[in-house]
């Protein structure tokens, strides 16, 4: 459908975006990339009379990489971050999980900072932000917050953001080089939100026992979230076939997905499971089929 | 009806203004305004690709863009790519493959196919096809567009050499 009648502002710094969007209240939007939110004003779910353009604000479209973590300005785009060189290395857990995401052209305007503010519980960025302990910096008219990700995603769609405040960037906690990861998804066509998704990272020490598991999933509940109680079997373990049948299998009981018109959650359950597994088959460099 | 907006933007090298509400889509103003039906709208939401246009180099949703953010920006679409009595070298290997039949999807797919491999003239078949994964075809069945554009290729090699030289 075409859109809805809307004013347009485009401010020039970010102090006038956010006296623009205490201006009108609850009844402005933030445009960063418009690749959500233009879709949700075509189908009416979203319906504010202003848009507050962003797409110009200096200073926000930087990724650096420094002693206190990786920061993500929060109009860097899909694209900026496939094509920084740095991130393979600097965080490939993260470079994985965003070449899932959306398809070429989407990858081109969509940003950070619109994902983690839109926060569809299947989106890959706020997955990997829950699953890495990301903090986030929020600026607004009452001044400036951190939030951690797990906190500012309050539900499907839904954060913590007052109507006046803009999500200015992400910090990543560095990244140990030796860490075991992987990345492991499922969506029925490339570049389209997964069906469900699983992001999986632990440190090794000298005995090769496992330590640190960091166990986030996607699109299985009403927000992206860690499993605790998966961390908590490889924690001290070696992690061998046996102990990654042993997780996908408390993976599967601990998630209580909705039916939905693309998966049924028994479905959803199994596809967990599965995905857990390749992603510790992966990250543990070892082959299931093989070892069972 | 909100006010209307004047709005400068270069389309296919030529400069021009438009006058738009803030909710016209680049793609609307590019048909209705300009008249360049070239652009075509399918989904009108993100999905089909049928609208893709290129802005400052990249290929974008011309239906996920407001007319009003293309302020100051180049853009490309169809009619850029060649004309009538001189086809550039996507569209011949177009012709020369048959990778169209109702030609709905193929405006989107020759400016995706022309972003990309004027980024990336040597694009393999995989990265081809990922690309146009993003680009909903109901008619062709995709393999003669994914061997059209791969042979297209060395025209945009080509054109990388002489730009070095
Ligand atoms: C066909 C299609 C497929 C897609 N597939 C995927 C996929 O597989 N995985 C995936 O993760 N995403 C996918 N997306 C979504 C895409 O990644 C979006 O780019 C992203 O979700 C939103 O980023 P944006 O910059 O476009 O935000 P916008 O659409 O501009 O904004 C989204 C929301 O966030 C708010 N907002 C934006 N920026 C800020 C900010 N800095 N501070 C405060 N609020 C802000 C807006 O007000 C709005 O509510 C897909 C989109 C399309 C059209
Ligand atoms: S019309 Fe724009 S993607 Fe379908
Ligand atoms: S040629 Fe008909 S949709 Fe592609």
């Amino acid at each position: 459908m075409k859109l809805p009648p809307l004013d347009y502002i485009c401010p020039a710094t970010l102090t006038e975006a956010i006296a623009a969007l205490a201006a009108h209240g609850g009844n402005a939007k933030v445009i960063a990339g418009g690749q959500s939110l233009i879709p949700m004003l075509a189908f009416r779910l979203a319906a504010p009379s202003v848009l507050v353009d962003i797409g110009r604000l200096p200073d926000l479209k930087s990724i650096s990489i420094s002693a206190e973590g990786i920061d993500i300005g929060a109009l860097v785009t899909w694209r900026d971050i496939e094509r920084d060189a740095r991130l393979a290395q600097a965080h490939p857990l993260l470079a994985a999980a965003v070449a899932h995401v959306a398809h070429y052209q989407v990858r081109n305007r969509g940003t950070v900072g619109g994902s983690l503010a839109h926060a569809d519980p299947a989106a890959e960025m706020p997955g990997i932000a829950v699953t890495c302990d990301a903090m986030l910096t929020i600026v607004g008219s009452n001044g400036t917050r951190i939030v951690r990700a797990d906190e500012f995603i309050t539900g499907g769609l839904s954060t913590v953001l007052e109507a006046d405040e803009i999500l200015i960037s992400i910090r990543l906690p560095l990244w140990k080089k030796a860490r075991r990861w992987a990345f492991e998804e499922f969506a029925r066509r490339r570049g389209d939100f997964a069906l469900a998704g699983v992001a999986a990272f632990y440190d090794t020490d000298a005995q090769g026992l496992a330590y640190n598991a960091h166990i986030g999933v996607i699109g299985v509940a009403d927000r992206p979230m860690r499993l605790p109680g998966v961390e908590a079997i490889l924690d001290g373990r070696r992690i061998d076939a046996a102990v990654i049948l042993q997780a996908a299998a408390v993976a599967r009981d601990a998630i209580d997905p909705a039916d939905d018109i693309h998966a049924e959650a028994a479905y959803r359950c199994d596809l967990l499971g599965v995905l857990l597994e390749r992603a510790l088959a992966r990250a543990a460099d070892i082959s299931l089929s093989e070892a069972a | 009806m909100t006010p209307v907006r004047s709005v400068r933007l270069t389309v296919n090298g030529t400069q021009t203004t438009v006058t738009v509400e803030p909710r016209t889509t680049l793609a609307d103003a590019l048909r209705n305004e300009l008249r360049l039906t070239g652009t075509h709208l399918g989904c009108e939401h993100g999905v089909c690709g049928a609208c893709t246009v290129i802005v400052d180099g990249a290929a974008v949703r011309g239906c996920l863009m407001l007319a009003v953010q293309a302020e100051g920006r180049e853009i490309t679409t169809v009619e850029g790519l060649g004309s009538a009595a001189h086809l550039g070298a996507l569209q011949l290997a177009f012709r020369k493959h048959h990778a169209l039949q109702c030609g709905f999807c193929t405006a989107g797919i020759l400016t995706t196919a022309h972003a990309l491999l004027t980024d990336e003239p040597h694009a393999d078949e995989d990265r081809i096809r990922e690309v146009i994964s993003g680009n909903l075809c109901r008619c062709t069945g995709y393999l003669p567009i994914i061997a059209a554009i791969m042979e297209a290729r060395i025209a945009y090699s080509d054109l990388q050499c002489e730009a070095a030289q």
